[in-house]
């Protein structure tokens, strides 16, 4: 039997035929790796598949209604066509989604459903939540090939299991998002950064849980050591020839003028400080969500770490003590970590880190391999591994909906 | 309201269950005399009643475990109860089950400030946790209206909301770490302080779960610092429409109030003759829309609100001057229940989603199916959300009841039918279980269903619950098989 070099491309027009392709697929255990835009591919572990189903024709916002803040598209809409139809009105996606092409290398746009899938938030999640806490309602294809739907279109709903949050995350493992519900919000009238200069990563954490502990409703706060901050764009951020801490505000113009007061006053003493305004606000923030323009060494292996905010010092300089730069977003909760090893993104060989980098979260929070090579993601855990009895739920879940395993097929882990 | 048959071998087993669950939980904690058990045998939804078998109270997570475990080997069904505040028969007992009582899971085991988290156990008021962090000027932000009560494990079950959720989500949003106990005994941990654990969304999916896929045995919830101010506006419309239109445009221009609460006219009525509270007697519709924030923010806001419903035609607007003022605009919604409960022998609560601007529409509606079934309703809203909530008043003594329950489903189905759903936060539980196929096709719920048997393949927690039709897991498993070729061979390939 001949062996396929590579795997068959097929793009069903409408959810029917996604239907059709993953009932006959199933029938004869044929594995499928789902595509939105491909943006993201290179995020998980490797997979390989006899077909490649793309979803980009399931394209287009088909209700949209600002009042109401509510809005549905199919799942391969671009996530561009949805920002600037919601900008039209001043609103947003509320969880920041990164756009992550240069981390990635490339300039692919991302798709609504392939946000949602990996569950990515930027640096307001500490305030607005994750992709999960937007995502309301869905229609679907399991692995069995058949037409679900979960949740609706109103925010508030306990009408059955909320699979949403299941799909969330799921990376395409257990079924094709076809169209998807989200909230949106109101964007900010006005947007104020407040810089702090020269803490070291200690004192950063302590002052990040300050803002984040008062009620000046902050909407992101981020923490650069010096080689970092030199990087970034912004000229008040890169000159500053320190550390930089950065917490923002949003909301109605004299609010956000009298809370960056207020900010300046609770961090006083502390160091010199600055403001940033919309514009340059603008740039750091997406610096920061999008992290490739922070992050030095362009071959570097990079993780995600996700901890206890006040843990997140001793985690980074932990993970950090071979070398290797990082930086703090989530008041401190969220860490960037670019590791060195060699000039092969960690294929030739050796863990990219992983050891290190799990050993230094003490045995809390998870770490998630962001960027490495083919080989690396392939020979390492890429998402955090978990506790037996967990990891056998999260089989059986995965069964539940894709009894063969035909979607996605060890994307995230061996099993599931 | 059918429940599923009791099973005879199970029944038989009392006395033998009754000897393995004291060994697992000495002394009272287990019980079994009949006076004593009526007390659990219904929750916040009084019409159904049930005695179980047996209420088993334990108080440490390995007796959870081995209590699951036993049950799961016995076959035995297991109904979790935290509070009983349901209102939708969530914790109903069955006659051949037990009730797992958390009430003595009650202690908070952790306030972290430094990371806003706080590490409970499941038996914890909603309450609790707010007045546990009040003193440094915290709070927990999801309020059901029973939180005085309520539990902290029973709102996770629910995904339960209240008055402030448009601004600060449920609970679903304000969770960042679970354990929980499987039937099979196995105890799994999800998340903890940190945000976002990699893997499956575990935690959002036991989250309004009904307590069908697991018993919840600690809690971390985020916790918020308190607003520096909260103000409030009591606006007078001279119809619903307006009133909902002003809703539409204080949202639409980009305000997210802490709280947005409509009550027609039958609801300032019976609210006003219980606690006069100054509402206008001669609106429509009442707003209580709340401001909160940063003292500058919320006076800038509070203007911003006023200009938009005068646009709209309010015909009275007051705005809080005095804590004392925004609490006396709150005091008549806080009673509207009871203030109901006064005019009338018996009310049911009903809890509807809509889209918010199907609202008038659903008001005119609701006035004519209350003709249809000659039984009056009042109509308590959070606007905000499109969260509604009719109470429809009857006489059960009067033999009302079977008419009042006629009359919600019809509510519910009309809630349907404009977009919204069944329940935004009471739960489907055993009270609109059997509507679950207006809103869901059978393979929409074959697919809820298999996800249950990836957590108890049995079918032995709290079933009769949520689901109209009980299917054996190896049935939901079969799969129709396909051969033969790919289908639309003109398919787009490249």
């Amino acid at each position: 039997m001949p062996i396929d070099p590579k795997p068959e491309d097929l793009q069903p027009s409408d959810a029917a035929q996604v239907a059709d392709v993953l009932a006959w697929a199933a029938a004869g255990k044929k594995t499928v790796e789902l595509v939105g835009a491909g943006s993201k591919s290179a995020l998980g572990r490797p997979v390989e598949t006899d077909y490649r189903l793309h979803l980009s024709a399931l394209e287009g916002v088909n209700l949209y209604e600002p009042e109401e803040l509510v809005l549905r598209a199919g799942a391969g809409t671009p996530l561009g066509q949805i920002q600037a139809m919601l900008a039209q009105q001043n609103q947003q996606l509320a969880f920041e989604p990164p756009d992550f092409g240069e981390l990635y290398g490339h300039a692919r746009e991302q798709t609504i459903g392939g946000v949602l899938a990996a569950n990515l938030a930027g640096p307001r999640r500490i305030k607005a939540g994750a992709a999960r806490d937007h995502f309301l309602g869905l229609e679907a294809v399991s692995g069995r090939g058949a037409a679900f739907k979960s949740g609706g279109r109103v925010v508030k709903n306990v009408t059955g299991y909320d699979l949403c949050k299941l799909m969330a995350g799921s990376f395409g493992t257990l079924a094709a998002l076809t169209e998807v519900t989200v909230k949106v919000l109101p964007a900010p009238e006005k947007i104020r950064t407040v810089l702090l200069f020269g803490q070291d990563d200690r004192a950063a954490i302590a002052a990040m849980s300050q803002a984040a502990c008062s009620p000046h409703e902050v909407s992101a706060l981020t923490h650069l050591p010096k080689a970092i901050a030199a990087r970034s764009a912004v000229g008040y951020v890169n000159g500053a020839g320190r550390a930089v801490t950065a917490v923002r505000v949003e909301g109605p113009a004299p609010s956000v003028v009298h809370r960056a007061e207020a900010l300046r006053r609770l961090w006083g003493g502390k160091g010199n400080m600055e403001e940033l305004h919309a514009h340059n606000s603008n740039t750091l923030w997406r610096e920061v969500g999008n992290v490739a323009s922070l992050l030095p060494d362009a071959d570097a292996v990079i993780w995600k770490l996700s901890v206890t905010p006040s843990m997140g010092s001793e985690v980074m300089a932990a993970a950090l003590v071979t070398g290797g730069a990082g930086y703090y977003d989530w008041a401190g909760g969220l860490l960037w970590l670019a590791l060195p090893v060699g000039n092969d993104s960690g294929d030739g060989g050796g863990d990219g880190g992983a050891g290190l980098v799990r050993a230094s979260l003490g045995g809390d929070g998870h770490a998630t391999l962001m960027r490495g090579g083919v080989e690396l993601r392939r020979r390492v855990d890429v998402f955090q591994p978990t506790a037996a009895p967990l990891a056998a739920l999260s089989a059986r879940i995965k069964a539940s909906f894709d009894p063969h395993g035909i979607l996605n097929p060890g994307r995230m882990h061996g099993t599931y | 309201m059918l429940m599923p048959k009791p099973e005879g071998e199970i029944l038989a087993q009392r006395l033998g269950l009754l000897d393995d669950l004291r060994a697992i939980v000495p002394g009272e904690g287990v019980i079994a005399d009949l006076t004593a058990l009526r007390a659990y045998e219904s929750d916040g939804l009084s019409a159904y009643r049930q005695v179980p078998m047996a209420v088993v109270l334990p108080d440490r997570v390995d007796q959870v475990a081995a209590i699951m475990q036993l049950c799961d080997r016995r076959r035995i069904k297991v109904v979790p109860r935290g509070a009983g505040t349901s209102l939708s028969g969530g914790a109903l007992p069955l006659e051949d089950g037990i009730i797992l009582g958390l009430g003595k899971f009650n202690k908070i085991l952790e306030i972290d400030y430094e990371n806003r988290a706080v590490r409970v156990q499941p038996g914890v008021t909603n309450l609790g946790i707010s007045q546990a962090v009040d003193g440094e000027g915290f709070y927990y932000a999801p309020d059901p209206s029973s939180q005085i009560a309520c539990s902290i494990g029973g709102n996770v079950a629910e995904n339960a909301g209240g008055v402030h959720c448009l601004k600060y989500g449920v609970t679903t949003n304000n969770l960042l770490g679970l354990e929980m106990v499987l039937l099979s005994g196995e105890i799994i941990r999800l998340g903890g302080k940190h945000l976002d654990s990699g893997g499956y969304d575990i935690m959002g999916l036991l989250t309004g779960s009904e307590g069908l896929l697991g018993v919840v045995t600690e809690i971390t919830v985020r916790i918020l610092k308190k607003p520096e101010t909260a103000r409030a506006l009591l606006i007078g419309f001279p119809s619903s429409e307006q009133a909902g239109d002003c809703v539409g445009k204080v949202i639409g221009g980009g305000i997210i109030p802490g709280g947005m609460e409509m009550m027609d006219r039958a609801a300032i009525h019976a609210s006003e003759e219980f606690c006069h509270a100054g509402y206008p007697l001669e609106a429509e519709a009442l707003l209580i829309v709340e401001l909160d924030g940063p003292a500058r923010e919320v006076d800038h806001l509070i203007e911003q609100v006023g200009a938009i419903a005068t646009a709209c035609g309010s015909t009275s607007l007051r705005i809080s001057e005095t804590e004392a003022e925004r609490t006396a605009f709150w005091a008549g919604r806080k009673a509207a229940f009871p203030a109901i409960g006064r005019i009338s022998p018996d009310y049911m609560c009903m809890d509807g989603t809509i889209p918010r601007n199907r609202l008038p529409e659903v008001l005119k509606r609701m006035r004519e199916l209350s003709e249809h079934h000659g039984l009056r309703v009042a109509n308590v809203f959070h606007a905000g959300d499109g969260n509604l909530h009719p109470l429809i008043l009857f006489d059960a003594n009067a033999g009302e009841l079977e008419t009042a329950e006629e009359f919600g489903a019809d509510i519910l189905r009309l809630c349907v039918e404009v977009g919204g759903v069944l329940t935004g936060e009471h739960g489907v539980g055993v009270e609109k279980r059997d509507l679950m196929g207006e809103v869901f096709t059978e393979e929409d719920l074959a697919q809820q269903q298999r996800v249950k048997c990836a957590f108890d393949p049995n079918g032995r927690l709290n079933p009769g619950k949520v689901f109209p039709v009980l299917h054996r897991c190896a049935e939901l498993g079969q799969m129709v098989v396909h051969q033969g070729q790919m289908p639309f061979p003109d398919l787009p390939r490249f």
